[in-house]
């Protein structure tokens, strides 16, 4: 039991990040239909900026850590947030309209671009970061097994619900959310209407690029240590995620999330850790040929 | 005389421009000062690291610059913009060709390739300033004007492979007895024979059925481990694997194809991307069948129909030099493996240029195009789609086979995403479809950078830069155009045509 609640909080608070990356990806393929997938990569700058914040903030002797957490979190939103507009501005909205396969070639180019691009800037190894929120509470304990909540991940899961909570509310009340909306149901009807609908789908880029720089922040505290590569699976992971959910569902992305996490996590603790990324995969193979609109999405109908 | 008011002077507002040009300044600023102004270090007691803020201010300069030269070529003032570019070209250039023995070049980055690169940028902005200064005067040109010589081209170049390319084939086989066809020449001819056949054979799949497959490499690696592995442990001969490792990644293909092609397009290439993904982890993990991640060595080089290129042949067998009498040359073994690629790779396309006028091959293209009409028509797409797969699959079975016998070891390295993603952009970047397309892409991509190899650490920036360059350039690809396999009333429509 101990076993398996320690299980359950290590799922949801991977699970988080993968849903907070997992966004990303359902909004821009609710809106414009193509999967973004160059986000892991977004993601990866992310973790980046955020871990050369941290050093920066420590260098200069900024030594108060919840102060400096909040600082390396907006630095590292804001300087992602402009890599996720120049992505789209560079590479998709020329292609907006073209052949169906353009825009995800043109974004693969993408991803391989940022990759190098962080390789070559920051070197290929592996950048390992001391702990910084340290320290926990044990939930439960029998038999000398132990079922330990860190307040790292504690931190982890509350920032998620706090910031899903502000995004829902985004969506569902504010001028951009219903501009979101409108794009996602009918592009020409929407800019008909008066909704700037280039300026919509920026924005939606924007916002997907600073959630997953918060995942970046979060995988940067939780596991320690990145490197250029930590897009490519993060990105499948939390595409599969996005999938499972239902694409173009923001609760079916976070649900997706929550789900590939704990799958992740129960597989690694009951089978085996070699195979922890095939689980992922196999599920996202099944959720396809099962149920392709995934659990809550809504069936796509393929018009002439 | 409506030329005529175009050419008038029109009052310019520079605030907007400058507006324009500011804004893209501070977008570098914010996309640099993190990554490339601060280097992270890994120093022994943990990360450090590094400032470089003069990149970050020069970038800023540079992008500034060129965009207030793009806006106000914009704005109707191109000849202050390509007075300006032109002469920032110019200088740079003849700084750098002076400063040769300087590492650094004229701009304080690391490297010179990043100061050509900015000539090159400015080049561009000279040459759609002078554009745009030439069409106020000689009427204007519009994109999609543009985009139809290209596609003409594109159609004459096609047509023209009639003729050159059989002399091309011809350049092939005479390749290793010209004078510079010498080792290295011959082994570099035989990796880019061998992306070709690997493009060839995704050229089915991607460029003739229209399926985004991500996951090619898993049927490469199929290829080179049903080889490697029959031929160590059964000791089974190169021409005996070929057709085996052929038939079991074609299953694979089956195998794979059969659940997820019911998918949508950009679904299907994730999935397949999952697959390739898949075999790599398990090829590395299932250490007691494959090897784990030291792979298979010692796989036995290929035999001249039983003939070894040995220089001292085991008991009992006769080598390839004594049954011709030739001096045992080790080039003998190059020049074969060279001929055998060559060999299959003229198969594959023979193939696919043959299989495109069965009813097949005019299925796979009719589904790329419309697969409801398909449907009306009676076409069932899973199972034509099944056909393209596991035909495209089997081809890479092939080449993995003949990658095997050429290293003489496999590990799954090989079969990274990264080569599934080269081999895509081969075919995409040829243009989708066309078979010499793919040759052109292949020289560029493979044999290119063969040349520059000082360049290596950019190598695949470049390559990722290049894919999004061509695909917001020529959507379809570079020899991309849509010519009928059949026509109706053949000569009358084929000479319409062209």
């Amino acid at each position: 039991m101990e076993y398996f609640v320690q299980q359950l909080i290590n799922g949801l608070t991977l699970g988080s990040i993968y849903g907070l990356i997992a966004i990303g990806y359902t909004m821009v393929y609710g809106i414009i239909g193509m999967i973004n997938f160059a986000h892991g990569d977004i993601y990866m700058i992310g973790a980046f900026l955020s871990v050369i914040t941290f050093l920066v903030l420590g260098t200069i002797g900024f030594t108060f850590i919840p102060l400096a957490l909040i600082i390396m979190l907006l630095i590292s939103v804001v300087l992602t947030a402009a890599y996720g507009w120049t992505v789209e501005r560079i590479a998709y909205r020329p292609l907006r309209g073209s052949f169906r396969l353009a825009p995800l070639i043109s974004a693969i180019g993408m991803s391989i671009f940022l990759q190098n691009y962080v390789q070559l800037l920051q070197g290929a190894r592996n950048k390992p970061l001391q702990p910084i929120i340290s320290g926990g509470v044990v939930l439960m304990e029998k038999d000398g097994l132990t079922a330990y909540m860190s307040y790292l991940q504690m931190v982890i899961i509350v920032l998620t619900i706090v910031l899903m909570a502000a995004f829902s509310y985004l969506i569902a009340k504010t001028s951009l959310g219903r501009a979101q909306r409108a794009c996602e149901q009918d592009r020409k009807m929407a800019s008909l209407l008066g909704v700037n609908v280039d300026r919509t789908i920026s924005l939606t880029f924007v916002i997907g690029a600073a959630l997953a720089a918060v995942a970046g922040l979060m995988v940067t505290l939780y596991y320690g240590v990145i490197d250029f590569f930590i897009g490519f699976l993060a990105g499948i992971k939390a595409f599969t995620a996005a999938v499972l959910g239902g694409i173009g569902s923001i609760t079916g992305a976070m649900l997706g999330g929550v789900l590939i996490g704990l799958i992740e996590a129960f597989w690694s603790a009951y089978f085996s850790v070699e195979y922890k990324d095939l689980a992922a995969f196999s599920v996202l193979v099944l959720v396809l040929i099962f149920r392709p609109t995934g659990l809550l999405g809504k069936p796509e109908i393929e018009k002439v | 005389m409506a030329v005529q008011t175009q050419t008038l002077p029109k009052p310019l507002d520079l605030a907007p421009v400058f507006k324009e040009a500011a804004l893209a300044g501070l977008l570098t600023l914010a996309l640099t000062v993190g990554l490339v102004g601060i280097r992270t270090i890994e120093a022994p007691g943990g990360l450090s690291f590094d400032t470089r803020f003069d990149d970050v201010a020069w970038a800023v300069v540079i992008v500034f610059l060129g965009r207030f030269a793009l806006a106000l070529t914009r704005a109707g003032r191109p000849l202050p913009a390509l007075i300006g570019s032109a002469a920032v070209a110019a200088a740079l250039t003849f700084l750098l060709l002076i400063g040769e023995g300087d590492p650094h070049g004229v701009l304080p980055f690391d490297d010179p390739i990043v100061s050509w690169i900015v000539v090159i940028c400015a080049v561009g902005l000279a040459i759609r300033a002078a554009v745009v200064l030439g069409s106020v005067e000689a009427g204007s040109s519009k994109a999609a004007d543009r985009e139809q010589v290209m596609d003409r081209i594109a159609a004459q170049f096609q047509y023209a492979t009639r003729w050159f390319g059989p002399l091309f084939a011809a350049f092939a086989i005479a390749l290793p007895f010209l004078p510079f066809g010498d080792r290295q020449m011959v082994d570099l001819a035989t990796l880019v024979l061998t992306y070709i056949m690997l493009g060839w054979g995704l050229n089915i799949v991607v460029g003739l059925a229209g399926l985004l497959d991500l996951g090619y490499v898993a049927f490469y690696a199929m290829g080179a481990y049903s080889y490697a592995m029959f031929a160590t442990e059964f000791g089974f001969s190169f021409w005996l694997c070929l057709p085996i490792a052929g038939m079991l990644a074609a299953s694979l293909g089956a195998l794979l194809g059969f659940p997820v092609l019911r998918l949508r397009g950009d679904y299907l290439a994730i999935v397949t991307l999952g697959f390739g993904e898949m075999i790599r982890i398990i090829l590395t993990n299932w250490w007691w069948f494959t090897g784990g991640p030291n792979g298979i060595g010692s796989i036995p080089r290929p035999t001249f129909f039983g003939l070894p290129f040995d220089r001292t042949p085991e008991e009992g067998a006769q080598a390839f030099h004594t049954f011709f009498g030739l001096e045992y040359e080790s080039i003998h073994r190059v020049v074969f493996l060279y001929y055998l690629i060559l060999v299959l790779a003229l198969i594959t396309n023979f193939f696919t240029l043959r299989v495109r006028r069965l009813p097949v091959g005019r299925a796979w293209e009719a589904l790329r195009e419309d697969e409801i009409a398909c449907r009306a028509l009676g076409i069932n797409p899973t199972n034509t789609k099944l056909t393209a797969f596991a035909i495209g699959a089997m081809f890479a079975g092939f080449a993995g086979s003949f990658f095997a016998t050429r290293q003489g070891f496999v590990s799954p390295e090989s079969f990274t995403f990264i080569e599934s993603a080269i081999i895509l952009a081969i075919v995409v970047l040829g243009g989708m479809g066309s078979q010499v397309g793919v040759v052109l892409a292949a020289l560029l991509l493979i044999g290119l950078p063969e040349f520059f190899r000082e360049l290596e650490t950019y190598r695949m920036l470049a390559f990722g830069a290049g894919m999004v360059l061509i695909m917001i350039w020529r959507p379809r690809g570079l020899l991309a155009h849509r010519d009928p396999t059949i026509t109706l009333h053949h000569g009358a429509a084929a000479k319409a045509h062209r």
